[in-house]
């Protein structure tokens, strides 16, 4: 079982001396993502959910691509997932990224023109 | 038995035999096989509650709102907080576990047996923790009337205060004839009786005139229509028709029913793979500590649970971001 570990996160800019010092600095990494969701769940910054891109506001955006950046480190540093051949890594990652965006785009467009034909057509859902 | 094999010629080639595919172990590979169908499920979910979100997006509940309660911390509204506290066991748990694997890759059995301990003590306060959600959402807290069409009308004084049924509903002399078997059709059960009757409710809300009502329709600054009191007064008169005290699975005091639903079943069904996690880790923790991998030479055993834990927390991240964030 002599595994070695590739102990560089940050794309290499953060080199860890062992594997256990590897486990600290990527919970310690994200603790501090988790803490930032919170706290502007809490706050709520104006100028975050006054802004649309994309038919969404700007902090959702915000929580969607830390959500992202977390699942990351969870996948690629508690799973090992670093430490696996790139075809595993492939397999799982675009079957997942594949199926689950083709879904959810879908989905959201249909609920987005349900809500539409509820609101400006002769459906009423008003008593 | 030689003589009858034939050698295929491709003995110590990549499809010879004897080869790990991607260089992962059986058991490993199909662990990670189980985690993208069960991935592709759990975003089968959250794509629906998408679309349900979408649907009715201009009357949601907000999450804000709804899960507000801190245990020991009684009519303290805090919320977010004890969620992300949930959220902060559920990854300390996964440090553990990783360090665990770890531990079992340098073949310290102390070390994985106490690190396991943590692991299942953080899945056990997880567990513990969503079942108190669950029993505060099911509770409710202010209490509501629903309409005819199902739609939920919340109760503010004028100052923007929410006010809960109990502040303010009169008690109205009744009798209520128990339904039993002998008396009709035996399938037709009472409906739930709530702690007060519509009757009183509406009695209530007439007699107080700072009363007014708010629909779980959003106004154009995003926040719930709150109406004026001639227009409460008439809502409550023409369309009330049930109290309705905490959620269930047909009726939810903070908003659209859908949300209650999606609620217990997306929460639920995470909640149910933590407690098979728990267990399996159980199982995995006893395993170490009689010395079955010690004997084996290898404590891959712990790493292919570790590898659903992890991914439970995985999906709890997400969970996290769409239920409570966004």
């Amino acid at each position: 079982m002599a595994h070695e570990h590739k102990l560089a996160i940050f794309r290499g800019t953060l080199k860890f001396k062992s594997n256990i010092a590897k486990i600290w600095g990527v919970f310690v990494f994200l603790s501090i993502v988790t803490i930032i969701e919170v706290a502007l769940g809490i706050i709520k910054p104006e100028f975050l959910t006054e802004t649309r891109f994309l038919a969404m506001k700007l902090l959702n955006w915000v929580f969607i691509i830390l959500t992202l950046v977390k699942a990351y480190y969870i996948t690629w540093d508690f799973m090992h997932m670093r430490d696996e051949k790139s075809g595993l890594r492939r397999a799982v990652v675009w079957t997942g990224v594949f199926l689950i965006c083709y879904l959810i785009l879908i989905l959201l467009i249909e609920g987005d023109y349900i809500f539409e034909v509820y609101k400006n057509n002769f459906i009423k859902f008003d008593f | 038995m030689d003589t009858t094999v034939a050698k295929t010629g491709t003995e110590g080639k990549t499809w010879g035999g004897g080869n790990r595919p991607l260089n992962a172990s059986y058991g490993k590979l199909m662990m990670w096989f189980f985690i993208v169908s069960d991935a592709l499920t759990f975003s089968g979910f959250i794509a629906a509650y998408g679309f349900s979100r979408f649907k009715f997006i201009d009357a949601w509940p907000i999450a804000d709102e709804v899960f507000t309660h801190v245990p020991f911390l009684h009519g303290v509204p805090a919320p977010m907080y004890y969620v992300a506290f949930m959220t902060f066991i559920l990854i300390f748990s996964s440090v553990t576990m990783v360090l665990a694997v770890d531990a079992g890759h340098k073949m310290q059995q102390r070390k994985v047996i106490w690190y396991m301990f943590f692991t299942i003590i953080g899945g056990a306060i997880f567990v513990g923790s969503q079942a108190w959600e669950w029993a505060t959402f099911i509770k409710g807290d202010y209490g509501a009337v629903e309409t005819k069409g199902g739609k939920i009308l919340q109760f503010l004084d004028t100052d923007g205060n929410r006010v809960a049924l109990a502040e303010f509903s009169e008690k109205l002399p009744t009798t209520r004839d128990i339904h039993v078997e002998q008396n009709g059709v035996w399938y037709e059960a009472e409906p739930t009786v709530t702690t007060y009757s519509y009757e009183e409710v509406k009695a209530g809300f007439l007699a107080n005139e700072n009363l007014l009502v708010r629909t779980q329709y959003y106004d154009d600054n995003g926040e719930p229509t709150v109406l004026t009191r001639e227009e409460s007064v008439a809502k409550i008169l023409n369309d009330g028709k049930l109290v309705v005290e905490g959620a269930n699975l047909r009726h939810n005091e903070y908003g659209h029913p859908l949300f209650a639903d999606f609620f217990f079943f997306i929460t639920g069904f995470h909640g149910f793979h933590v407690l098979t996690g728990v267990l399996i880790n159980i199982i995995i923790f006893f395993n170490v500590v009689i010395g079955t991998y010690e004997r084996r030479g290898s404590y891959e055993m712990v790493e292919k649970v570790g590898l659903y834990w992890h991914f439970v927390d995985l999906v709890w991240v997400f969970v996290f971001t769409f239920f409570y964030l966004v």
